[in-house]
C-alpha cells in the first residue's frame, strides 16, 4: 500500500469486475453513511443528542466488504464504527437516527442500548454490546454453527485494532484456525484506541502478522481504497466457502474525528496528522476514480448529493417527532417464554 | 479548606501517593497523555513520566493481572478500569487471584492492589457504561470494596487504599465527578477504610447508602425534612467490605426503621446483606419492614431517556420511600 501522505493514492482496481451501477451504488453507500454520520455530529453539536460515535473515514473497507458478502444471508457482527457496513446491508439512516435520539420504534435494540450498538435480525445482523472484542469468538461460533450444517455461508467480524489485545480476539481466531471456520475478520487498524497509539498496543507492526499463529491466512489492505477491500473480501469469503478456514484482514485506515463525541484528539495527536491522513479520504479517492472512469459526473453527484440530504432530512425529522419510548417498557425481554409444548409431564 | 470536585479529590490523591511513594504507579487504558477519559490522571504522566503512569493494551484482564504480580513483586499499583462495566474481562484475576493470595499462601504473599473504576448510571450510558458491579466483589472474602461519596472521603480513602498491604477495589460514581463538590482538608490526612459514617442525624428512619445514592439520599433527606418534618438519619457506607456493622446496627437501635438505597438491580444487590444483618442482629429494634429502594431486576441500565430515569432511584424516589417508612 502506498504510504505517502502527501499524494491523494488512487483505487487499485486490479482483478475487480463490477458493472458501472454496482461502482455507483457502492459510492452512493459511501456518501450516505458519510453524510448520515456527519449529520449525526451537527446534531450533537446543537444538543439535540447525548452521544455520537463516528464511522467518518472507515467507509472503504466498510463498504467494500459489505458488497463481497450476501446480506441477509451471511453473518455479521459488526463493531460500533461499522454504520456505512450496516447501512450497505440495509439498515436505514431512519434506523439510525431513531437510536441517535433514543426513541420508541428503535429497531435494534428499542432504544435499550446506546446508538451504534447494531444488530437486525432479519438482516443476519447479531446484537452487539459494547465490551470490545466479545463478538469475536461468538463469529467464530457462528462459523462453527455454518460449517457444522454444511452451509456455504460466512461469518464477518470487525473491530479495532486496540481492542485486539483482548483474549476474547485470540481465543476466537484460535478456534477459526483449530477448526477452520468460514470466518472472516476484519480489523480496521486506525492506529489508535481512544488515545493510545497502536505501538503500545502491540509490539509488532501489523495486526496481520499475527495470522501465523492462529493458522488463518493474514492479509494486509488499503483500509481507504473500497475496491482493494471489496477484493480482499471476496477472496476471503471464496476460502471460507471452499473450505480453505478463516482469514484474517487488517485494513489500514484513520479516524479523522475524535473517538467519540465525549473525545476530545487534541490532548493526543497533532492537527497535521490528522490533515495528512484527510488527503487519503476514502470517499473522495473513490469519487476522484469514478469521475476519471466516466462512472460518474458532477451531475450524478449533486442529485445522489440530494437524495442523502433528503433522505436524512426525513429521517431526523421522524426520529424527533417520535415518543420516547414508555418508561416500563425498561422491564421487558428478561427472558424470552418457554416453549410449553417441549414439557414432558412426569 | 478549599472547595473541590470529586474527580480533582482522586486525581489529588494519586499525585501525593505518585510523590509520597516510589512504588507507586498507575497503569489503564486512556490514562497517559490522554489523562484518562474522565480525566482523572490528568497531568500526571507528564508529572512523573512514563514509567509511572503506563497506557496499558486495551485488555482489562492484563491490567490487573500485570497490576497483581507488580505487587506481589512490591510494587505499589494503582489499576484503573475505564469503565466498571468492563471490569468483567479482569473477574478471574480480581477474584480468583488477587483475593484468595493472602489466604491460600498462609500469609505469605499479599497484593497491595488498587482497582479504580467509576460506577454507576443516570448519564446516558446505556447496559454498558453504567453497571454497578460492587455486589459481585463485595461478596467475596479477601477484597476490600470502597466507595466514597465526598471529595474528602475520595482523597482520604484512596490514600488509605494505595496503603493497604490488601487488594482494595475503589468504585466511583462517575456521575458526581463534576457534580459532587465538598471541601477537603489541606496538607496530608487519610480517612481509614472501615468505619461507615452518619452524615446526618436523625430520629425518625436510618437511611443506608454509598456513592451517588448517599449524594441524592442527602438531598432527600432534608426535602422531607423541610415538607414533612420527618428526620432521617443517613448512614454513608464507604466501606462496603469489610462493613462496619457497628455503625450500621447502632443506627438501626435509634431509629429501628431502614431504608437502603442502592442504584444495583435489587435482587442480591448490597442491601440485601444490610438487609439480613439488621433483621437478624436488630430484630429486637425493628419497627417497620426494612425497605430497599433499588434499580428493578432487568438486565441493565437501559439507554434512551425515559427508561433510564425509570431504571434510576433519584431524591423523588428517596424521598417517596422515606415518607412511606416513615408513616409505616
Ligand atoms: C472491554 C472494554 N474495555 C474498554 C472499553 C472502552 N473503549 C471503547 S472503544 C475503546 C478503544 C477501541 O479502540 P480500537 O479497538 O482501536 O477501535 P477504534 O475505536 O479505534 O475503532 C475503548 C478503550 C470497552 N468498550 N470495552
Ligand atoms: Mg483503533
Amino acid at each position: 500500500m502506498a504510504t505517502d501522505l502527501e499524494t491523494r493514492p488512487g483505487i487499485d482496481d486490479s482483478g475487480v469486475q463490477l458493472e458501472a451501477a454496482t461502482l455507483r451504488e457502492m459510492y452512493w453507500q459511501m456518501l450516505r453513511a458519510r453524510r448520515t454520520d456527519e449529520r449525526a455530529w451537527v446534531l450533537h453539536r446543537q444538543g439535540k443528542i447525548a452521544f455520537h460515535i463516528s464511522g467518518i473515514g472507515h467507509e472503504a473497507i466498510q463498504v467494500g466488504a459489505a458488497f463481497a458478502l450476501r446480506p441477509g444471508y451471511d453473518y455479521a457482527l459488526p463493531y460500533y464504527r461499522d454504520l456505512a457496513f450496516n447501512l450497505a446491508w440495509g439498515y436505514t439512516p431512519h434506523d439510525f437516527m431513531l437510536a441517535l435520539f433514543g426513541r420508541e420504534g428503535e429497531p435494534t435494540s428499542g432504544a435499550r442500548q446506546m446508538p451504534s450498538h447494531w444488530g437486525t435480525r432479519s438482516l443476519n445482523i447479531i446484537s452487539q454490546s459494547s465490551p470490545v472484542a466479545t463478538q469475536v469468538p461468538q463469529a467464530a461460533g457462528v462459523a462453527l454453527a455454518i460449517k457444522l450444517r454444511g452451509e456455504d455461508r460466512v461469518a464477518y467480524t470487525s473491530l479495532g485494532e486496540g481492542s485486539t489485545s483482548q483474549g476474547d480476539f485470540y481465543e476466537g481466531m484460535n478456534w477459526a484456525g483449530v477448526h477452520k471456520l468460514p470466518l472472516i475478520c476484519v480489523v480496521e487498524n486506525n492506529i489508535y484506541a481512544i488515545s493510545v497509539p497502536v505501538h503500545l498496543q502491540m509490539a509488532v507492526p501489523n495486526v496481520a502478522d499475527r495470522a501465523p499463529m492462529f493458522g488463518v491466512e493474514g492479509v494486509i489492505v488499503d483500509g481507504n481504497d473500497v475496491l482493494a477491500c471489496y477484493r480482499v473480501v471476496k477472496e476471503a469469503a471464496e476460502r471460507a466457502r471452499s473450505g480453505g478456514g478463516a482469514t484474517l484482514i487488517e485494513a489500514k485506515t484513520y479516524r479523522p474525528t475524535p473517538h467519540s463525541s465525549d473525545d476530545d484528539d487534541r490532548t493526543y495527536r497533532p492537527r497535521e496528522e490528522v490533515e495528512q491522513w484527510k488527503k487519503r479520504d476514502p470517499l473522495a479517492r473513490f469519487q476522484a476514480y469514478l469521475l476519471e472512469a466516466g462512472i460518474l459526473d458532477e451531475q450524478a453527484i449533486a442529485d445522489y448529493e440530494a437524495r442523502a440530504r433528503e433522505e436524512i432530512d426525513r429521517a431526523q425529522a421522524a426520529a424527533e417527532a417520535a415518543p420516547f419510548p414508555p418508561p416500563e417498557a425498561a422491564l421487558g425481554d428478561v427472558f424470552a417464554p418457554v416453549d410449553e409444548t417441549l414439557r414432558a409431564e412426569e | 479548606m478549599p472547595e473541590m470536585t470529586l474527580i480533582d479529590a482522586i486525581r489529588e490523591a494519586m499525585d501525593e501517593e505518585l510523590a509520597r511513594d516510589e512504588r507507586v504507579f498507575i497503569t489503564g487504558e486512556d490514562v497517559g497523555p490522554r489523562g484518562g477519559v474522565f480525566r482523572a490522571t490528568m497531568g500526571l504522566y507528564d508529572k512523573y513520566g512514563p514509567d509511572r503512569v503506563i497506557d496499558s493494551p486495551l485488555a482489562e484482564l492484563s491490567i490487573v493481572g500485570i497490576g497483581i504480580g507488580a505487587a506481589l513483586a512490591g510494587m505499589r499499583p494503582i489499576c484503573e478500569i475505564q469503565f466498571a462495566d468492563f471490569i468483567h474481562p479482569a473477574f478471574n484475576q480480581i477474584i480468583s487471584e488477587a483475593a484468595r493470595m493472602y489466604y491460600r499462601s498462609n500469609g505469605e504473599w499479599t497484593v497491595p492492589l488498587v482497582i479504580r473504576s467509576p460506577y454507576g448510571g443516570g448519564i446516558g450510558g446505556g447496559l454498558y457504561h453504567s453497571q454497578s458491579v460492587e455486589a459481585f466483589f463485595a461478596h467475596v472474602p479477601g477484597l476490600k470494596v470502597v466507595i466514597p461519596a465526598t471529595p474528602r472521603d475520595a482523597k482520604g480513602l484512596l490514600k488509605s487504599a494505595v496503603r493497604d498491604p490488601n487488594p482494595v477495589l475503589f468504585f466511583e460514581p462517575k456521575k458526581g465527578y463534576r457534580l459532587i463538590r465538598g471541601e477537603v482538608p489541606e496538607g496530608e490526612y487519610t480517612v481509614p477504610i472501615g468505619p461507615a459514617n452518619v452524615t446526618r442525624e436523625g430520629d425518625d428512619l436510618t437511611v443506608y447508602a454509598y456513592g451517588m445514592m448517599h449524594y441524592y439520599t442527602l438531598q432527600a433527606a432534608e426535602q422531607v425534612a423541610a415538607q414533612d418534618g420527618i428526620q432521617c438519619e443517613v448512614v454513608d457506607i464507604r466501606t462496603l467490605a469489610p462493613l462496619d456493622r457497628e455503625t450500621v446496627l447502632g443506627s438501626f437501635r435509634k431509629t429501628g426503621k431502614a431504608l437502603i438505597v442502592y442504584e444495583d438491580n435489587r435482587f442480591l444487590g448490597y442491601g440485601a446483606e444490610i438487609a439480613a444483618i439488621l433483621s437478624d442482629e436488630g430484630f429486637e429494634y425493628m419497627d417497620g419492614p426494612i425497605r430497599r429502594l433499588a434499580g428493578p431486576d432487568v438486565p441493565g441500565v437501559p439507554f434512551a431517556h425515559s427508561m433510564e430515569r425509570f431504571f434510576m432511584p433519584g431524591v423523588e424516589k428517596i424521598a417517596d420511600a422515606i415518607r412511606e417508612l416513615a408513616a409505616y
